[in-house]
């Protein structure tokens, strides 16, 4: 099962198409970086204008850690395009090269060979998330520095000791990992239908937007099935940046507000990516291959 | 007129004058010198040039979670004041730091006034209102409640000019006899907390909750801040502030 | 034992019949012909005995074992090249041959590599990019990949698709040589009849879905069944005279000419009825070829 994984892992590595992601990123990364660098100031005052009224804040308020967390809530949005770029091409893209008759007549398995073609696109994911996890803080540490993580919600402010941020981080990212991984096992099912790639990244994209929409409308009809669907609980690698407070309202060092809501998100979105990879592998066993 | 009815006349124009001279005296005379509780409590805070003390700071406004904060709080006559937090971002009060019993009683433009006694915490304090005669102050109006025995003060509630108005209290244990506090709490108005979701790419929240949370939230803030560790008077440099 | 026993497999695609009851056998070492017209069924049958499609009812063994629950086991003894040589574009031809290989237990090393290559005239072309390819050398790139491995069964499709005359003779030989030098077992199907006729042991011929003819090549161009087509002045006349003659059963019901069956050396005494009847001929040619022989089977069945 190894070879036929590494296999994949090479076409994913030859193929030119790969790197307009990990490009997209650092040139996204690097244009907010280089705005905030130049303008930063004149951000921050705007969002800490109701704060400022009443209280004088001290401190490196722009720092590398806000910075991290002002490129994840833009880019977490936008990211799941570029996943669906390789992972809606996987079966897809092999079909409409006539390449899957090539391999679906080797001797494994067509189970096994989704099975390899699927913890290749996850392995690309995770690789790109890597690389999105060192421009936004590493290289934000490197640039802006360090200080407490001064966090302004829409409603309140969190203000996260400067040693309390790192692990919320790593776990921000280990969260987002299993959201980009829904999206890559929603492209993989909608490539495992089609025979050409343009249908199942469009029709990744839109079952994205579409659900959203349903996940953020405060009606009451779509109240039932929101806790279902796996956009409601793709962005919340947020509460991994939010304190709990004491009777005191005093907020305690290395507390997460709400561990349940965490964990019963990382379960609907392991539920939806189990689903998808194997409808997809039911998919691909039964379908003749025709192209 | 007769020149009886005019003599009279310039003798009480003289007597007015007179009076109104020594009434100009007199009140230019109420000053802290003349009230002895403040004049006592002018003399235990000259007992310090300076300090440096290591505080713990608690900040408790309804919409901020903070955990507590090590700070470094620096103190140089006549009221230079600052608080750093030890790393890390601080939150103070606006103007409100500034507004100590320091800055109230050194400029010595004022007049005191006593107002009773008032119990507070389970002691008898008196109440002493202060009154700037400097217009260039930048406070309008400011109470005081000292423990007549010690000359501590335990609470002040001042009205600035452009600040709002601020409620300090002070506690006292190792440090009483420099008037120094263990613990200081500033009690400040806050005003309403609220960022578009548009730009916080929050979507999704309940609004009719949120609003609910909102209309319970108290509209005051404090920052307690713990004293310990005074060094005192072994000098502080001015880039400290 | 039969490399591949095909036994009455039929494939639905909706209302379509594609494959209808077919069934027959490979022996080791043939070279096995499977002719037919386009949309006969014989991409679909091919496909079927790679597993790429599903037979509707039906068996299929290969090595003596049937291909649904040993596929794995037995996918390892195949080779094959399907239609069209589609590719990766951005891999090498040394490339694809590396990661072809890789999915085979057995170990394929640089020099087998190497030695494909030479086979199938790529030596000089192994690091370029297969989007630089012509179809010819995208053709023979698949032929090698079929190959890499060592197969004991060869299954070619179309195999000659894009080749020119140099190209499409290298291919005839190579077969020849898998099939009688190395014992290999190959199963080609072609449109160039020609090409097969001199290559294939075995012949099956499948039109609409259905075998139409099966047989040893020598077999079925036998001498004592040589088509021979007669042209004449007139030959709504011909016809009626030949119908009252000797030959009238040898006639085949031909709609595009007039067509006899007879053995060889009985030409010479049709020839001496036709004249003696007054039938003005303009020509006697014999066709016993293979694509004459296809084209009557498949006519027939219509």
């Amino acid at each position: 099962m190894w070879k036929i994984i590494s296999i994949e892992l090479y076409k994913i590595y030859k193929r030119p198409r790969t790197y307009i992601a990990f490009g997209a990123i650092a040139a996204l990364i690097v244009v907010i970086q280089l705005g905030l660098k130049i303008d930063g100031e004149s951000y921050a005052g705007f969002l800490m204008k109701d704060i400022n009224d009443t209280l004088t804040v001290d401190g490196k308020v722009l720092n590398g850690y806000l910075i991290c967390y002002i490129l994840l809530q833009l880019l977490l949005v936008h990211v799941p395009l570029l996943v669906a770029l390789i992972a809606a091409d996987m079966i897809s893209g092999e079909a409409n090269l006539g390449t899957l008759r090539l391999i679906f007549t080797t001797p494994y398995s067509r189970t096994q060979w989704v099975m390899a073609k699927f913890i290749a696109a996850s392995t690309y994911t995770i690789l790109l998330l890597i690389w999105l996890a060192f421009l936004a803080l590493f290289v934000s540490m490197w640039v802006f520095g360090t200080d407490d993580l001064f966090l302004m919600k829409s409603n309140y402010v969190v203000l996260i000791q400067e040693n309390d941020v790192l692990w919320r981080y790593v776990g921000a990212f280990i969260f987002a990992s299993f959201s980009l991984l829904t999206v890559t096992s929603l492209g993989f099912l909608m490539s495992s239908m089609a025979n050409n790639s343009i249908g199942p990244i469009v029709g990744t994209m839109s079952a994205i937007v579409f659900f959203t929409i349903l996940s953020t409308l405060n009606i009451p009809l779509f109240s039932i099935i929101k806790p279902y669907l796996f956009t409601t609980h793709m962005n919340n690698w947020k509460e991994f940046f939010d304190l709990q407070v004491d009777a005191n309202n005093e907020a305690i060092k290395g507390s997460i507000l709400n561990v349940a809501k965490i964990k019963t998100s990382l379960i609907v979105l392991t539920v939806h990516i189990g689903l998808f990879v194997i409808a997809s592998v039911l998919i691909v066993k039964k379908k003749d291959i025709l192209s | 007129m007769s020149a009886t009815k005019k003599n009279k006349m310039q003798a009480s124009l003289f007597y007015r004058y007179f009076l109104l001279i020594i009434m100009t005296f007199c009140i230019n005379s109420l000053d802290a010198q003349s009230n002895p509780l403040i004049e006592k409590v002018s003399q235990k805070l000259s007992l310090v040039n300076d300090y440096t003390a290591i505080g713990i700071m608690k900040t408790d406004v309804s919409f901020i979670k903070a955990s507590l904060g090590k700070v470094k709080v620096y103190f140089k006559k006549p009221n230079l004041l600052k608080i750093k937090k030890e790393g890390g971002i601080s939150l103070l009060p606006k103007g409100g730091v500034s507004v100590t019993l320091n800055s109230l009683l050194n400029s010595k433009q004022f007049i005191a006034m006593e107002s009773g006694k008032q119990l507070f915490k389970g002691k008898e304090l008196q109440v002493i209102k202060l009154i700037p005669t400097d217009d260039a102050l930048d406070w309008v109006i400011s109470t005081l409640w000292i423990d007549a025995s010690t000359a501590l003060v335990y609470k002040t509630f001042t009205t600035t000019k452009d600040n709002g108005t601020y409620e300090i209290t002070m506690e006292y244990g190792t440090y009483a006899d420099f008037g120094l506090p263990s613990k200081v709490i500033f009690g400040f108005n806050t005003k309403d907390y609220k960022l578009p979701n548009g730009i916080t790419l929050e979507f999704g929240e309940d609004d009719a909750a949120v609003a609910k949370q909102k209309a319970l939230r108290s509209k005051k803030g404090t920052i307690e801040i713990t004293y310990s560790n005074y060094v005192i008077n072994k000098g502080v440099s001015n880039s400290m502030f | 034992m039969s490399v591949i026993e095909v036994q009455s497999i039929s494939k639905n695609f909706g209302s379509l019949l594609a494959v209808d009851q077919l069934s027959f056998r490979v022996q080791q070492g043939e070279v096995f012909g499977f002719l037919g017209q386009n949309g006969s069924g014989k991409s679909t049958t091919i496909r079927m005995l790679l597993s790429l499609i599903h037979p509707s009812s039906g068996s299929i063994q290969l090595f003596g074992l049937p291909l649904k629950e040993h596929r794995n086991e037995l996918l390892e003894k195949v080779g094959a090249i399907i239609e069209r040589p589609d590719l990766y574009p951005y891999l090498t031809a040394q490339e694809h041959l590396k990661l072809f290989s890789r999915v085979r237990k057995k170990q394929i090393t640089t020099d087998d590599i190497n030695a494909t290559l030479e086979k199938v005239g790529l030596s000089n072309r192994s690091t370029d990019k297969v989007q630089t390819f012509s179809l010819g050398m995208k053709q023979r790139l698949g032929i090698g990949i079929a190959l890499v491995h060592n197969p004991e069964l060869i299954i070619l499709d179309e195999p000659t698709n894009g080749l020119d005359p140099q190209g499409i003779a290298d291919i005839r030989h190579l077969i020849q040589h898998l099939a009688k030098e190395e014992g290999k077992t190959v199963f080609v199907s072609s449109h160039l009849l020609s090409e097969i006729e001199q290559v294939a042991s075995q012949i099956l011929i499948i039109h609409k879905g259905k075998k139409v003819a099966e047989g040893a090549t020598d077999k079925l161009l036998d001498p004592n069944k040589t088509i021979v087509h007669v042209t004449t002045l007139n030959d709504a006349a011909a016809l009626l005279t030949i119908q009252a003659s000797s030959f009238a059963g040898n006639l085949l019901p031909r709609k595009d000419g007039i067509y006899f069956m007879l053995p060889k050396h009985e030409i010479p005494m049709l020839h001496k009825e036709m004249v003696g009847a007054g039938i003005s001929l303009l020509s006697v040619e014999t066709k016993n070829s293979l694509e004459d022989y296809f084209l009557q089977v498949t006519s027939n069945s219509n």
